[in-house]
């Protein structure tokens, strides 16, 4: 076996911003706050998307942007990983602004799971889950390793799942590949767009269960996107309420129950 | 003399004129394909490109294949009399479905596909060759394909510059006003179509992602 540590290596060489060395121990080594949006907005042309927003997302904490269709949630997200780049303001994501990341390490340091999961259809489920790993150069042997980890830690026994292919498995089996798969190289920051949206009730609820036991045991802090109230209200520790691309309530579930302003209280209403 | 009394008299010609007639088409497709996957991806990444790539190639495409070929012979280096002017030609021919279909496969790539790929830190050159091409082949095979099949009965025609292949038969058949002769080349040209596309089929279906 060829002895390498790419992976970690270049992470650790390419900044003091202390990416995660070892499998699971992400939480004690990143800077605190994880994330943070300083006055930051996205605007098309005249257009403003975003912004300004102020928010600062702990290390470890789980914090869901909730909001309407069009309020700037996935917007949010996407300047977290640069797919976006912020018009005003800065983000600033494991201590250091969006723009001073070199973008591939930055993206690899924050796993991304969509609503369509975008799981690649021409590879196996332990290709997608390793694609990452491989992208980092990692020994074969420690990706499968990785890989069969990850598939045991969302519930798909690698067994019976590695070598199926995304059109083999349910809407529910396909998100679970999805999370593995942003989990893959062990990042610190997990960013998720509505990923549980287009599965049934029953699954969904399973699926928040189960994503809120895996990312605090494993440390991760997670950026959540959804429209749906019940799902911010059980996955957050904190609720970021959007409108209109502004910030119009922060606090805990609880906070948010009892909280008298209007933004809250429609919401409420819903649930 | 019936066409198969000639194609069995004359089977050494026959085989000869056959195998010069898949070399010619071999090698131009071989060579649209180095030229055309090149520029159907540069396309899809420079929008700005894609107009007048797939113009000069739709113009190519309408130029009828008797006045190409005798367009190239007065041309320097690429032209004159022979197998090379022909490969040319054919060149020319096959690149505009090819071009075409190399960027309508990599552009039909699921953007949610693109995205997670993007936001897992693939460089682009990575997307490129790990996601969109391998996903765009069956596309990207099915122009070829197209392009084989055409660049067969083109082909039928570089007899006219010297370039041998099938069209010697069927130029020959139509001067001596004797359809057995003509057929001698035709029939072999259309089989060989017909082996061609069933043959790149087959590779299809075994490069299909979705098939496996």
């Amino acid at each position: 076996m060829k002895l390498s540590w790419t992976g970690g290596g270049v992470k650790r060489a390419s900044g003091g911003c202390a990416a995660p060395t070892g499998p699971w121990e992400s939480a004690g080594r990143v800077p605190d706050p994880a994330i943070r949006f300083e006055a930051a907005g996205f605007a098309h042309g005249e257009q403003r998307v975003l912004g300004p927003l102020d928010l600062a997302v702990q290390a470890g904490e789980t914090v869901v942007l909730l909001g309407e269709s069009g309020a700037g949630k996935t917007t949010a997200l996407r300047l977290v990983n640069a797919l976006l780049s912020p018009t005003a303001g800065a983000v600033h994501v494991l201590g250091r602004r969006t723009s001073e990341w070199d973008v591939v390490r930055l993206r690899r340091s924050v796993g991304y799971v969509i609503q369509d999961v975008g799981l690649f259809p021409h590879l196996t489920v332990a290709g997608n889950v390793g694609l990452v790993p491989r992208l980092e150069d990692w020994p074969r042997d420690r990706t499968e390793r990785r890989v069969g980890e990850l598939l045991e830690l969302v519930g798909l026994p690698p067994g019976e799942f590695a070598a199926r292919r995304p059109h083999e498995l349910s809407g529910g089996q396909r998100q679970r590949v999805g999370v593995a798969r942003a989990l893959a190289a062990d990042p610190p920051i997990l960013l998720c767009d509505e990923p549980f949206g287009a599965v049934d009730p029953v699954t969904r609820a399973e699926l928040q269960r189960e994503f809120t036991a895996l990312t605090t045991r494993l440390g991760t802090t997670v950026l959540f996107v959804t429209h749906d109230v019940r799902e911010a209200l059980r996955l957050g520790d904190r609720v970021a309420l959007l409108d209109v691309g502004r910030l119009t309530f922060l606090g805990t579930p609880a906070g948010f129950r009892s909280s008298g302003d209007p933004g809250p209280r429609a919401f409420r209403e819903l649930v | 003399m019936s066409v198969f009394a000639f194609l069995v008299e004359y089977r050494e010609e026959v085989w000869l004129r056959t195998m010069e007639h898949l070399a010619l088409v071999g090698i131009s497709t071989a060579g649209a394909i180095a030229i055309g996957v090149p520029l159907g991806i540069a396309i899809t990444r420079r929008e700005r490109l894609r107009a007048p790539v797939l113009g000069v190639a739709n113009v190519f495409q309408t130029i009828p294949s008797l006045a190409l070929f005798g367009f190239l012979i007065p041309v320097p280096f690429l032209g004159g009399i022979g197998a090379r002017t022909a490969i040319v030609a054919l060149v020319v021919y096959a690149l505009l479905p090819i071009i075409r279909n190399t960027y309508a496969g990599v552009t039909g790539v699921d953007p949610a596909i693109r995205e997670a790929a993007r936001g897992m830190g693939m460089t682009d050159r990575q997307v490129l060759g790990l996601v969109e091409l391998p996903l765009a082949v069956p596309v990207m095979l099915a122009g070829i394909r197209v392009a084989t099949v055409i660049g067969v009965g083109i082909a039928t025609i570089a007899a006219a510059i010297g370039a041998g292949g099938l069209g010697v038969f069927i130029f020959r058949g139509v001067a001596m006003v004797d359809h057995a002769v003509i057929l001698a080349g035709a029939v072999p040209a259309a089989l060989l179509a017909l082996l061609l596309d069933g043959g790149l089929h087959l590779v299809e279906r075994r490069l299909d992602w979705r098939r496996r």
